[in-house]
């Protein structure tokens, strides 16, 4: 039943892929950004956040379950690829190679950093603010798996859109999906500055 | 180590004796001719089959036809990359020459494989314009000739299989029908009278082991011996299939134009 469904779950993830898991990163990295501005000013966007009405609605339906489904659909096509860029040594073979091994470094890492942050104030033990992420980011080897996280969502999130316009058949010349390359390097770029800036900001 | 100075070929040819057994590497050392390539290698081989040891064995099975690239039939990887054997210059190759079977195909025996995957692909797709009846069907709508110049490239597929060795996705974990199939769609799909079948093919891509499975790693196009813009005709089926998606759900008068 599933495999007759290939079409629409490969379809689904890659939509889901870009909304809404991309444009929640993309937000969640220019909240973030507050952090530059100093502890007051992160914190009282955070309680922005958590102010939004109808919140578990939001998180459960433009968070959660679009990331679990992309999440654990993408392990399942991560692992069927037999990898072959010793032999294609391409840059989009190389992409392709690149944007499995982010994706499976990005499970582990959102469920870490959901469980010790989201879920550390669900449980009522800890409260999300500047201090918790200044606590989290002191530890120079979480310092580095966060750095390493950011720049794989980045990473994934830029590839991401240029796959998702060939997948979509958007961009079908070579000359269009070389400039989304190029288009995608930049957000790439942009994202990467936005949120290691941010992560500065806790130390 | 350079043989040609010697004046001898080596090479290095992983064997297999039937397709249940072991594969083994083999090593083979000849003597050198101008204008070698790797078939005059292996009738070399086969003519006196003794190995690089000294020692007496079975001549090596390939498969071969035309002898000009566009059988596809002497598809194999040599030097770690697939392609045709007829083609593969000695002089142009590092030695020793390595040559293996394309294993993302069921090897029959040395270095022939079954390919008949991609001619099943090809009968699933229906890749073909379909004019029997029981009477005369007429003449079918005129092609417009630059479009017969445009299609004409992707004709030239002679399903070597070259591009099914070089995707990733094209393995025994996934039933991913490959991208050699795929330009074929696009052909017939263009082609004035396939065209009338458009959205069966469509569909039929749209199902299990299908399109979808595309990962976009464009090793296919790098490697296609004929020069065959499949990526560019996945990306237009992929666009073909969005609209077909939308049409399947929401309904059209369009489904056959």
């Amino acid at each position: 039943m599933l495999k007759d469904r290939e079409f629409y779950l490969r379809r689904l993830h890659s939509l889901l892929g870009i909304i809404p898991v991309g444009l929640f990163l993309t937000q969640h990295f220019v909240v973030n950004h507050y952090a530059t501005r100093g502890p007051d000013a992160f914190n009282a966007a955070a309680h922005v956040m958590e102010g939004l009405p109808f919140r578990l609605f939001l998180e459960w339906f433009v968070i959660f379950l679009p990331l679990m489904f992309h999440a654990f659909y993408g392990l399942y096509i991560g692992f069927t690829a037999k990898n072959n860029a010793n032999r294609y040594g391409t840059f989009r073979n190389w992409m392709f190679v690149f944007q499995r091994i982010t994706g499976v470094f990005l499970v582990v890492f959102i469920a870490w950093h959901i469980f010790e942050t989201r879920f550390q104030a669900a449980i009522g033990a800890k409260e999300v603010d500047f201090n918790m992420m200044a606590d989290i980011l002191a530890n120079p080897f979480m310092f580095a798996f966060y750095v390493a996280g950011v720049v794989a969502a980045t990473f994934h999130f830029a590839n991401g859109i240029w796959s998702f316009l060939v997948s979509w058949g958007i961009t079908q010349s070579p000359r269009s999906q070389q400039i989304s390359t190029y288009v995608s390097i930049i957000i790439f770029l942009a994202l990467t500055v936005i949120g290691v800036q941010s992560l500065f900001a806790f130390v | 180590m350079n043989a040609t100075a010697t004046k001898t070929v080596v090479l290095e040819i992983l064997r297999q004796d039937t397709t249940e057994s072991t594969p083994y590497w083999e090593k083979f050392e000849l003597n050198y001719r101008p204008n070698m390539n790797v078939i005059s290698a292996l009738m070399e081989i086969r003519r006196n089959p003794i190995n690089s040891e000294g020692k007496e064995t079975t001549p090596v099975n390939w498969d071969m036809n035309c002898l000009e690239e566009v059988c596809g039939a002497c598809s194999m990887v040599i030097n770690g990359r697939p392609r045709q054997s007829c083609t593969a210059l000695i002089d142009k190759l590092e030695q020793p020459i390595r040559l293996e079977p394309m294993k993302t195909f069921p090897v029959v025996r040395d270095l022939i494989v079954d390919r008949t995957r991609m001619f099943d692909a090809l009968k699933k797709v229906k890749a073909w314009v379909p004019i029997d009846g029981t009477y005369d069907l007429g003449e079918g709508p005129r092609m417009p000739e630059r479009k017969r110049q445009w299609a004409y490239e992707l004709s030239k597929c002679m399903t070597c299989g070259v591009c099914m060795e070089a995707c990733p996705n094209v393995n025994s974990e996934s039933n991913f029908v490959g991208p050699q199939v795929l330009s074929q769609v696009r052909l017939m799909n263009a082609h004035p009278t396939g065209s009338m079948n458009k959205d069966e093919r469509l569909n039929i891509l749209m199902g299990d082991g299908g399109l979808a499975n595309c990962g976009n790693s464009q090793n296919c196009v790098a490697s296609c011996p004929k020069g065959i813009p499949i990526t560019t005709s996945i990306a237009a089926l992929n666009r073909d299939t969005s609209i077909q998606m939308f049409k399947n759900f929401f309904g059209s008068d369009h489904m056959v134009d």
